[in-house]
């Protein structure tokens, strides 16, 4: 195996393509022959590119040309490849039956080339510019920002390419804005045009009424944050703003309920992150100034629902150590309003409790992952200033009741359900009149209580009944008094455990795990001890095992979906 | 079969022509041993006998390939008596250029065993190791191709058979040993990992052990110090005796010793062990390859090791650098400046702000003085002042008055000249002092001069033109200049290989390039044609460059040797030699009296261009250094490689006393600001970083200096030193440059 990997350092001539290329030659040569020429080729291919490295440096490039190759051929007394000069890289071909590779070597007509009337014409002179990039070394903050500096070098092409692009993007030919998005994302040579294009992005304000215009505005933000050629400076802060404004802004889009400007708002929260996590070290103090305008939007009543929505959705995007920061504290006053939309059952307050449902999922969405990724940094010792997990979780069913607890199962037994069916949606809506009568603080989204499917997974039950006997002794105490504490902890658990345990909780978590590969959510656990040992030893444990609500089976490659509140992966 | 630098060109220099002879002639010297008679008045006395044999061995050499002016000189230098060979063939051929031969350190260790191989293995010494004596390096220059020594004789000392099977052993025993041992030791003795490692595998390799040398390869070079992974790469592929030869790496490790400095308590701590355990095997590796230079006091720190180690020789022997290096400034001449006020209120009216008052006495005073550690004005013999140089100084002196102090507080303006449309094709860039002139090095052989001033660049007449002027008039210069060639840019045809160094002569009337195909052209700005090619290197040559005085050049190459060349002499006047891999960067000391080399043995060399001795070896650097920027004071000189970092050193001490991490790739590009506050380093990651040397040096200062020891505690504080980070648009910055009014020039190929 070490010899394995050894070999697998370097590429390998094989003692095949030895004996292959000797038969071309009409040579005959035998194995150890074959295996002996392969080895000593592989040792001088790999000296030579070792020695050509050396005219890569000096000729101050990072990449090795076949002309650096040459070089080194040259100095070492071997003969030069002619012919592979060229700059573009070359086509592989490989033949199936034969197992082959080859470089395609077209045949060329040379006296169709000698009498061509288009002759190619000449690469443009080198030439020298000139710019002050920066001055008195302030660059970095000061005039690059300003528009005029590239006004004035706009060159023609460069001037009708903005035009093109702006009209394809804002156009009404889908293929046409896709492709131009696509250049926009890997051109390299529209630095220039850079001001131009964030002041057309700064547009969102006057087009506001209109969906499509937007979404195709936050798209090509997204195209630019991704061009790896542009440097972004202190553009980032425009951008940012003119995202800001989809998210939060009570879009006049939204007046109408049958546009979907919660999707919009989606989709500007991720792309927030997106540029934050990318671009976030350009501008100092960018992460505080957008989770103080977040917070500022979420404390204010005033503003409509679909601000607020937002504003968590911005959160959310930031990660969970933005929610903790924000959200959770003001949750208890945020809550009191809220609590008030959903519990007026009035017609005419339909739509609002629909948006506030709406808000709603989002919260869950935030605090469920905020959960979950304490949980899974619990291990570590967590800064100091941040309350202890199960701490938050009581606080948080306080107000979620069930709906929360039943985020943290591992069925899969739902696995059909999609969150995403525009059914679900409608029963978002409808569903809370059915529940009027219900008096309970705690709100339950509205699919809970219809399914619950309970099976206990072998794994999980050899692992409740190892912990059963490692406490057995201890394990026979009264339950009532048990089962009070716990629900401190975990209140209104649907399911108990037949099996008595040790005062540790196996809490389960469900979720999809990181990484390319899982197929579904696959479970995992996370076991903890809460911090102040019990006085009384629980003689149950809870395992909860209660099937998920608005999950899907498949993981989703784009989360930039409309159902972004109910779907999440971990 | 190809092997690498086995002598396939004939040199086509001067010295190169003995090369033919020279193993015969060796053969055949008897080492001559007539005692050490005679003393030059103040002269080094010829030292130990076996020293004066050496330098007999090379006086027949000299006498027998007809050389004899160099015999003379070596002669006189070494303070032989006349007779101490009977002069054979005095018929001098006159070939002799005047050389006095660069050398290593000057330590004659390996003198007495070079010698005996002298005497007794000609080929061997037909190609004389580079040993780090001067006794090799005279050899080597002779030989004047970059061969290696004989392989088979350089190997040998391999083909003791030592039981393979029990290498692994060994090696671990040492290991278990070395982890064992008390923690202020252990930093010390793993600095042995690594040489072992590598000449217990080429044993292992020469003596046909493949299968247990890529065991052992296998098992133990993870163990080894990240910042070796280039050499091991390299030996990784080794697994073959017959592939020994020629390689490189290989011979650069067996014929120099690796160097480390170890305390007294850890070396003796290691060779009681050793003796314990019977263990040969590696006593003798240590014997034979290795360099231990004990000190007495505390042992080093890992970071303390760390610093210093990363060269393909280990560090520096400590006695390399405690010559004495005269760093201070020459004493300007006395030009007498014309103060024609109204050229400047006329400036002020047209509403140029004017920075500064000019101050004129703290100019003069600074001049008067004589710098103590200041060469003597006439150490080495520098070209007169011309009038249009004491014109230019006057410029100089004008502009200085007007220069922006920069500071933390007060950073340069950034003007960057890219270069579009060059297809990845550039491969150097200068500009002139006076910031007139640009010119870049193209992969496609051609070097380009651009104006980038409204001045255009026009040449000078032909012959039957100029004829035609009138001589006597006053604006003759400018008559002798052909309107009808004036143009922005001006292309030089003449080399066959891309130009990977070019630099201006600072009177701006000549350009010199150094290019693949072995040679340096100088051209001239006046008629923008060639007007010498000097040959000599042979191989690529990475660098050139001019002496801030002119006259003189500096170049290095591929072939470990830099060359100083005079430019009215078609063959150098010295041969650095002592580098263990190719000469990447050179650059001039402000006061021309020495050269600095920074080499793909990841280690800078000081040389002194009086008498071609290397006065310092820098190491620290763990990857090929690539630029080198004297400060403007001489004190100091700055240094980037590809590992990323900028190290600065001491060079009256001879101490790393800095190190600036920050960049991300080669840095291809240093300079000082004009009064040397600032250090500008640019680099492949496209960015420009501007750094506090005023801070770095002022903060060393008030340290007290280890200078003793030369064990520095270097403390991390690059993110204070930091003053900016500037970035390009997809454009390596490959030069940098202050204006005289300070204001920082970079330039580079845009890449798309």
């Amino acid at each position: 195996m070490a010899a394995d990997r050894e070999e697998r350092r370097f590429a390998e001539v094989s003692r095949d393509s030895v004996k292959l290329m000797a038969e071309s030659a009409g040579l005959e040569l035998g194995d150890e022959v074959a295996a002996l020429l392969a080895e000593d080729v592989c040792y001088r291919l790999r000296e030579a590119a070792q020695s050509s490295a050396q005219f890569m440096r000096h000729a101050k490039r990072k990449k090795l040309t076949v002309d650096d190759f040459n070089k080194a051929l040259r100095w070492s007394n071997v003969e030069a490849i002619c012919g592979y000069g060229a700059q573009d890289a070359m086509l592989f071909r490989s033949v199936k039956e034969g197992e082959l590779f080859f470089v395609e070597d077209r045949d060329i007509n040379l006296i169709e080339l000698a009498l061509a009337t288009n002759i190619p014409k000449g690469c443009a002179e080198t030439m020298v510019r000139a710019n002050v990039a920066y001055l008195d070394g302030k660059g970095n903050v000061g005039p690059q920002g300003t528009v005029p500096a590239a006004v004035q070098s706009l060159s023609d092409d460069l001037l009708k390419y903005y035009q093109q692009i702006t009209r394809a993007i804002l156009g009404e030919d889908p293929h046409l804005m896709k492709v131009a998005l696509q250049d926009l994302q890997s051109n390299s040579k529209i630095a220039a045009l850079l001001p131009y294009f964030v002041y057309v992005i700064s547009g969102v304000k006057s087009v506001s009424h209109d969906l499509e215009q937007l979404n195709r505005l936050l798209h090509m933000v997204k195209s630019l944050v991704q061009n790896p050629y542009l440097y972004l400076g202190s553009y980032v802060r425009s951008l940012v703003s003119s995202v800001m404004y989809c998210i939060l802004e009570p879009l006049a889009a939204s007046i109408n309920p049958l546009n979907d400007h919660w999707t919009l708002r989606d989709y500007a929260a991720l792309l927030l992150s997106h540029i934050f996590w990318t671009h976030g070290d350009l501008v100092s103090g960018l992460y505080r100034q957008i989770l103080l305008s977040l917070q500022k939007v979420l404390s204010d009543p005033v503003r409509p629902l679909c601000s607020h929505y937002g504003a968590v959705v911005g959160l959310h995007a930031l990660g969970w150590k933005a929610v903790e920061r924000v959200l959770f504290p003001h949750l208890p006053a945020y809550w009191a309003n809220l609590q008030a939309v959903l519990d007026d059952y009035s017609v005419s307050n339909a739509q609002v409790k629909a948006d506030g449902h709406k808000v709603y999922g989002a919260i869950l969405v935030a605090v469920e992952r905020l959960l979950k990724m304490k949980a899974l940094s619990l291990p570590q010792p967590a800064e100091g200033c941040s309350i202890p997990l199960p701490a938050m979780y009581s606080e948080l069913y306080s107000f979620f009741g069930d709906s929360l607890a039943v985020r943290f199962s591992t069925e899969q037994s739902f696995g059909g359900f999609s969150p995403c069916t525009p059914s679900h949606f409608r029963e978002t809506r409808k569903e809370p009149l059915g529940h009027v009568s219900n008096p309970d603080t705690t709100r339950k989204m509205p699919q809970l209580t219809a399914n619950l499917n309970i099976t206990l997974r072998p794994q999980d039950q050899s692992l409740a009944r190892s912990s059963m006997q490692r406490s057995r002794a201890s394990s026979s105490r009264s339950g009532q008094r048990s089962i009070g504490l716990s629900r401190d902890v975990f209140p209104k658990a649907r399911f108990t455990s037949p099996h008595s345990g040790p005062p540790t909780f196996s809490f389960v978590i469900g979720g999809r795990q990181m990484g390319r590969r899982c197929q579904g959510r696959r479970p995992f656990q996370t076991i903890f001890v809460p911090t102040p040992p019990p006085p009384v030893v629980l003689p149950r444990v809870y395992t909860h095992k209660l099937p998920v609500i608005g999950r899907v089976c498949k993981p989703l490659r784009r989360w930039t979906r409309s159902h972004y509140s109910l779907h999440l992966p971990l | 079969m190809y092997i690498k630098y086995i002598k396939s060109e004939p040199p086509s220099d001067g010295f190169g022509n003995s090369n033919a002879n020279d193993g015969r002639l060796l053969s055949s010297s008897p080492g001559a041993g007539t005692g050490g008679t005679a003393t030059g008045n103040n002269k080094p006395a010829p030292g130990p006998p076996e020293e004066q044999q050496t330098l007999l061995a090379v006086l027949q050499f000299l006498k027998k390939s007809k050389l004899a002016e160099s015999a003379e000189i070596l002669r006189r230098e070494a303070g032989l008596p006349e007779d101490a060979l009977d002069p054979k063939g005095t018929d001098a051929s006159g070939s002799g250029p005047g050389l006095a031969a660069g050398s290593g350190q000057v330590d004659g260790v390996d003198a007495s065993s070079l010698l005996s191989r002298v005497t007794v293995s000609s080929s061997a010494a037909a190609q004389a190791p580079k040993k780090d004596s001067s006794l090799a390096a005279c050899f080597y220059s002779l030989s004047a191709s970059p061969d290696q020594p004989d392989v088979s004789v350089v190997l040998s000392a391999y083909s003791q058979q030592g039981d393979p099977s029990l290498y692994d052993a060994y090696y671990s025993g040492l290991k278990r040993f070395i982890e064992s041992v008390l923690d202020c030791h252990r930093a010390e003795l793993s600095q042995l990992f690594y040489p072992l490692f590598v000449h217990m595998y080429l044993e292992l390799v020469y003596n046909n052990n493949e299968s247990v040398a890529k065991a052992f390869f296998e098992k133990f070079s993870g163990d080894q110090e990240c910042y070796y992974e280039q050499d091991l790469r390299i030996l990784s592929s080794l697994t073959k005796k017959e592939h020994m030869k020629g390689n490189e790496t290989l011979l650069d490790f067996r014929t120099s010793k690796f160097v480390l400095r170890i305390s007294r308590d850890s070396y003796q701590l290691l060779k009681r062990h050793l003796q314990e355990r019977q263990n040969n095997q590696i006593w003798n590796i240590i014997q034979e390859h290795l360099y231990i230079d004990i000190f007495d006091g505390m042992p080093r720190s890992k970071s303390q090791i760390d610093a210093m180690s990363g060269s393909l020789a280990g560090e520096a022997r400590r006695e390399a650098n405690k010559a004495k290096v005269f760093y201070g400034l020459l004493k300007e001449p006395e030009i007498e400046l014309p103060l024609d006020d109204e050229d400047e209120e006329a400036e002020n009216e047209e509403g140029k702000p004017k920075k500064k008052k000019p101050k004129k006495d703290s100019m003069g005073s600074k001049s008067k003085k004589q710098d103590p550690n200041a060469p003597l004005q006439t150490r080495i013999p520098l070209p007169e002042l011309k009038d249009s140089d004491k014109l230019d100084k006057i410029m100089y002196m004008k502009e200085s008055t007007k220069r922006i102090r920069l500071g933390s507080d007060n950073l340069p303006s950034i003007c960057f000249y890219t270069f579009l449309n060059a297809y990845q094709g550039l491969t150097a860039v200068d500009v002139t002092d006076d910031s007139s002139l640009i010119a870049g090095g193209f992969a496609d052989s051609t070097v380009r001069v651009w104006s980038v001033t409204p001045k255009k660049l026009r040449k000078v007449k032909s012959a039957a033109d100029l004829n035609l002027i009138d001589k006597e008039s006053d604006d003759v210069l400018e008559r002798i200049m052909d309107e009808k060639t004036a143009s922005e840019l001006k292309i030089l045809y003449g080399h066959s290989g891309p130009v990977y160094g070019i630099s201006f002569s600072p009177d701006r009337n000549y350009l010199l390039s150094s290019s693949e195909d072995g040679t340096i052209r100088l051209w001239s700005l006046q008629t923008f044609t060639c007007l010498v090619g000097y040959k000599g290197h042979n191989y690529p040559v990475w660098d050139t460059q001019f002496s801030p005085y002119g006259y003189y050049f500096v170049s290095g190459g591929h072939d470990r040797v830099a060359r100083l060349w005079a430019t009215d002499h078609y063959q150098p006047l010295r041969i650095f030699a002592g580098h263990l891999a190719d000469i990447t960067c050179t650059r001039f000391h402000p006061n021309s009296n020495y050269v600095a080399t920074g080499s793909s043995d990841r280690t800078i060399r000081l040389w002194d261009v009086l008498n071609g001795n290397c006065v310092r070896i820098f190491t620290g650097h763990k990857g090929p250094i690539h630029a080198l920027a004297f400060s403007p004071n001489g004190k100091f000189l700055a240094s980037g490689a590809t590992d990323g970092r900028v190290l600065l050193w001491d060079i009256g001490h001879g101490l790393m006393v800095g190190e600036l991490k920050g960049h991300t790739d080669t840095i291809y590009s240093l300079r000082f600001s004009r009064d040397g506050e600032i250090l500008a380093s640019g680099s492949m990651d496209n960015t420009v970083r501007l750094w506090d040397a005023m801070k770095a040096f002022d903060d060393l200062e008030t340290d007290d200096f280890t200078a003793a020891t030369g064990h520095i505690h270097l403390q991390d504080n690059s993110q204070e030193l930091l003053l900016g980070t500037y970035m390009t648009k997809s454009t390596p910055v490959l030069h940098l440059h202050f204006t005289r009014r300070n204001l920082l020039l970079a330039a580079g190929a845009y890449n798309p």
